[in-house]
């Protein structure tokens, strides 16, 4: 046996050293809330600008921010199965699908705060106040300026030209993003002229659906294709990265269409975030979320990540204003929250991967 | 009596390891029963016939290429003599500290359209966009290749243990009987290390079957990433769907299970001499040294030397602007993480391995084979099970009983550093249990008659002939699991508690905001935490070559082969 001690006295120390991160969460939350203010947050924005954000509002408040970044799905799931014992106060997400589905399954608990109900849009909160937007992000088509004319297309529709056979990138149909877009067109033109489309677009393709939104951008600057679908802020990131000269330069080539301004405006999705049903520390998790739509946090998500302020008085940073103003669809998020399953469906029938 | 008690102490304990490993899957399993409302017809009339083939490609391809780098290079460096291959045994497995998942990432980011190879390709030759035809590496081939450079280096360890203790009389006789190198390869050494390499094999099939990111990554759909969509789905019946796809997969695991314990019950060897004199080796002069050291190389430029070259250049230009953090508190989590992993794992394996040693009843043999199987199961998969399991028991169990005593306890399982360590134990303990069990078939069973019949206790002979004459088997097996968790991310996602990012958390949330010059810092502190192991692992596999070379006294008499055949089966 005498082999095996180097081994044990291995485990004892790790275990040791391991031990105070297992603290950290669940004891502070509950055992020791009278000595140390916490909020407990599971969030799947994961932008570092974020990380900035809460480092403020620790200094500010003295509450420190416990966190769990990761897959909407995952943490929705874990929230699910912690049910009333969930450590979760705040459970901030990127899509408003998911809001919606968190909400239908009965995550999140009203809040009523005058401060975020005057800061926050109606139409980019739940009217009970169980979710509030943070911020808006708008699906655009993006072209190559050397090889489209600025009009040449102006709706989503006419993605399934055959004109554009060959030229169209888009990521996969596992990304959200474009879940709740489908799910907005099958909104506005139903069942069978959006499987129509569907399969137009995916015609279309200029490959097989790979990548992020950044990687269509890359992708239409080095000609693979002519149009993409991609969400503002990526471009805007792209515009702005000084340090990186090869990106800079590829959206430099790259012109913004904001889609169907002539009939229901572009699609737009939200962040955003609500206070969770058990929440052990309640007040902190409003606090946080006031703190989240005051100037100084809006102008963080808006200059860092380069998303639009969900509270409309705010401005866009500059590379975001350059691109225009636009019309937005005012489809509520719940009505294409809805839509996210029969969408992925549809796109699974056309092949698209 | 202990002697009798032991026995079903042996089973006891293989049992409750095999249910700890199994009840996550389970868990995901019973979950079938629930309708799926539809989604079972859609998804298998839509997307499960690609699933199904992607994942056959993937797996053929990966097991062919593995097999042929890690058998034809163990062979190459253990039995013959050309310039560097002193060097090459060792580096050979640094790839181990690369998971596939980065070199994809690093692969894409030279190989894209936009990236450096072929901008500069289009600047040298005046070349448009479609005047040339170039791999694009975010593909089945891409995914297949950059597997296999990862796990290449198991089947290698596998086949270079196997021909470090092939005995020395069986080469020589097929040498005095006129054998070149080739032929000896082919007609003697091959055969007899074939339980080892189909053990690697088992493990590499077992790691693709569960692999995530880099098949997301590289665009290419198989079980592992459908499994984790159908789970995403935006629906009551997600769960559901996920399951039925869980047992798909599940029963090709089984069947690969059961293929392997064919083959290797089938062809058990015992070493017929434990004299380990410094092997017979050919020299290869000339053109054929220049093939073998280019053929040696290839894996480890491929696997190691380009993608580490590109992260640490990308980490040289810019990289993560939390590089201190990464290096100190997120790399010392990941570390400990992976120290109490691995050391839990050994044990773990040890006891399924030795039990079954005492026991080797076919109920136990199924059960550890059962223990195992969470190596094929996609960590989400494993983690969601996890999830079920531990926040049942914390509402259910620890809560109440802590406010029997006037605790309020939280969730002291499920959002502890518990579940993550119990997810490594469910994902990983195939890896420790099949180098154990494989280190002692290689003891003879004799050695058990000698000791029992010297009138040893079997814990005595565990003690005092088996875990000592183990030792550097058990060291490997800790390191690979270590390696392993180090690089573990879909159950590290799901299962984490707060605050605790690893490595392999940091590099995934910048690479899936297609961040990766900032990623390349964190990928630089997997490979460096990773070569550790890697390291520490090709000396102790030198050494024991060494020790051989210098010790040709050290010898055990030899037997009748047929006398340790007959004993084992």
């Amino acid at each position: 046996m005498r082999a095996l001690m180097p081994l044990f006295l291995l485990l004892s120390f790790g275990l040791a050293c391991a031990a105070p991160p297992q603290q950290d969460g669940a004891a502070e939350s509950t055992d020791s809330a009278a000595t140390e203010q916490v909020v407990n947050v599971y969030s799947a924005r994961h932008y570092d600008t974020d990380q900035s954000l809460f480092e403020r509002f620790e200094a500010e408040t003295d509450i420190k921010i416990n966190i769990i970044e990761g897959d909407s799905a995952a943490l929705l799931e874990r929230l699910r199965r912690e049910g009333e014992a969930s450590p979760a106060d705040l459970f901030v997400t990127v899509d408003a699908g998911r809001l919606h589905q968190a909400e239908q399954e009965g995550i999140f608990q009203p809040t009523s705060s005058e401060t975020l109900e005057s800061r926050v849009p109606a139409h980019l909160r739940h009217p009970d106040g169980l979710w509030f937007g943070l911020t808006k992000r708008a699906r655009v088509i993006v072209y190559a300026k050397d090889r489209v004319e600025a009009d040449a297309i102006t709706r989503y529709e006419e993605l399934a030209d055959p004109k554009w056979k060959g030229r169209v990138l888009i990521r996969s149909s596992s990304n959200i993003y474009n879940q709740s877009l489908v799910g907005s067109i099958l909104a506005a033109a139903g069942e069978e002229a959006t499987e129509a489309w569907c399969r137009g677009v995916v015609d279309n393709m200029a490959r097989v659906p790979q990548g992020g939104d950044r990687d269509q951008i890359r992708a239409v600057a080095a000609g693979e294709g002519d149009l993409a679908v991609v969400n503002t802020y990526y471009l805007a990131q792209m515009i702005a990265a000084d340090d990186k000269p090869e990106d800079q330069q590829a959206a430099a080539g790259i012109g913004v269409v904001f889609p169907n301004q002539a009939d229901r405006g572009t699609h737009v999705n939200i962040s955003g975030a609500g206070v969770v049903r058990g929440a052990p520390n309640r007040e902190n998790a409003v606090r946080l979320l006031e703190f989240l739509t005051d100037e100084g946090a809006q102008a963080v998500f808006a200059g860092g990540n380069k998303e639009y302020p969900a509270v409309s008085s705010f401005a866009p940073v500059a590379e975001l204003a350059a691109f225009g103003s636009f019309q937005e669809d005012t489809l509520n998020a719940a009505a294409f929250g809805a839509n996210n399953k029969e969408a992925l469906m549809l796109m699974d029938r056309c092949g698209w991967r | 009596m202990i002697r009798a008690r032991l026995p079903r102490a042996a089973t006891l304990c293989v049992a409750a390891v095999a249910a700890l490993a199994v009840a996550p899957v389970a868990l995901v399993v019973v979950q079938i029963g629930a309708p799926s409302g539809g989604l079972w017809s859609h998804l298998a009339a839509t997307v499960l016939p690609a699933y199904v083939r992607n994942t056959l490609w993937l797996a053929s391809g990966v097991a062919l290429i593995t097999a042929v780098l890690g058998v034809g290079t163990a062979w190459l460096v253990t039995l013959c003599r050309f310039p560097g291959a002193r060097m090459l045994r060792w580096a050979l497995l640094l790839p181990l500290a690369i998971p596939a998942y980065l070199s994809a990432y690093a692969y894409t980011d030279l190989l894209q359209f936009s990236g450096p190879v072929q901008s500069t390709l289009r600047a040298t030759f005046g070349w448009q966009a479609g005047d040339y035809a170039f791999p694009n590496v975010r593909s089945l081939g891409g995914a297949t290749m950059f597997l296999s450079l990862a796990l290449y280096p198991y089947v290698f360890l596998a086949a270079r243990a196997a021909f470090l203790e092939q005995s020395v009389c069986v080469l020589e006789a097929s040498r005095t009987l006129g054998l070149g190198p080739w032929r000896s390869f082919v007609r003697v050494a091959l055969p007899l290390a074939r339980p080892s390499v189909i053990a690697g094999l088992a493990l590499v099939l077992m790691e693709t079957l569960a692999e995530f990111g880099t098949v997301q990554y590289c665009a290419v759909d198989t079980f592992a990433t459908g499994i984790y969509r159908a789970f995403t789905l935006p629906d009551v019946h997600a769960m559901t769907a996920a399951a039925q796809l869980s047992v798909c997969l599940l029963i090709a695991v089984a069947l690969l299970l059961g293929v392997e314990a064919m083959a290797r019950r089938a062809a058990r060897f015992h070493p017929t001499s434990t004299r380990q004199r410094p092997q017979p080796a050919w020299r290869l002069r000339g053109l054929r040294g220049a093939i073998a050291i280019g053929a040696c190389s290839l894996p480890v430029v491929l696997g190691f030397a380009i993608p580490a070259g590109r992260f640490a250049l990308l980490t040289w230009r810019g990289g993560d602007a939390r590089a201190r953090e990464i290096f100190v508190e997120i790399g010392r989590n990941t570390f400990l993480l992976g120290l109490v992993a691995a050391t839990l794992s050994v044990l773990l394996a040890l006891v399924v391995a030795l039990a079954c040693r005492l026991r080797p009843t076919p109920l136990n043999r199924v059960l550890a084979a059962a223990a195992g199987m969470g190596y094929a199961i996609p960590g989400a998969v494993l983690a969601i099970g996890i999830l079920i399991l531990l926040t049942g028991l914390d509402l259910q169990v620890t809560r109440p009983l802590g406010q029997v005593f006037g605790l309020e306890l939280g969730l002291l399982l499920s959002g502890t550093a518990v579940a993550l360590v119990y997810g490594y134990q469910a994902r990983f303990l195939a890896v420790s249990l099949n180098l154990l069990r494989a280190g002692l078939t290689r003891l003879r069973p004799s050695l058990d008659d000698a000791a029992r019949s010297l009138g040893a206790t079997p814990m005595r002979m565990l003690g005092r002939v088996h875990i000592p004459m183990l030792r550097g088997t058990l060291i490997t097996c800790g390191l690979l699991v270590f390696v392993d968790v180090i690089k573990e991310l879909p159950a590290t996602l799901i299962l984490r508690p707060f605050n605790l990012d690893t490595l392999a958390v940091r590099v995934y949330q910048l690479a899936s905001d297609e961040r990766l010059a900032e990623a390349s810092t964190g990928a630089l502190a997997i490979i460096l935490v990773g070569l550790v192991p890697v390291v520490l692992l090709s000396t102790l596999l030198d050494r024991s070559q060494a020790r051989a070379a210098t010790q040709p006294t050290r010898d055990v008499p030899s037997e009748m082969p047929e006398f340790s055949a007959a004993e084992s089966s």
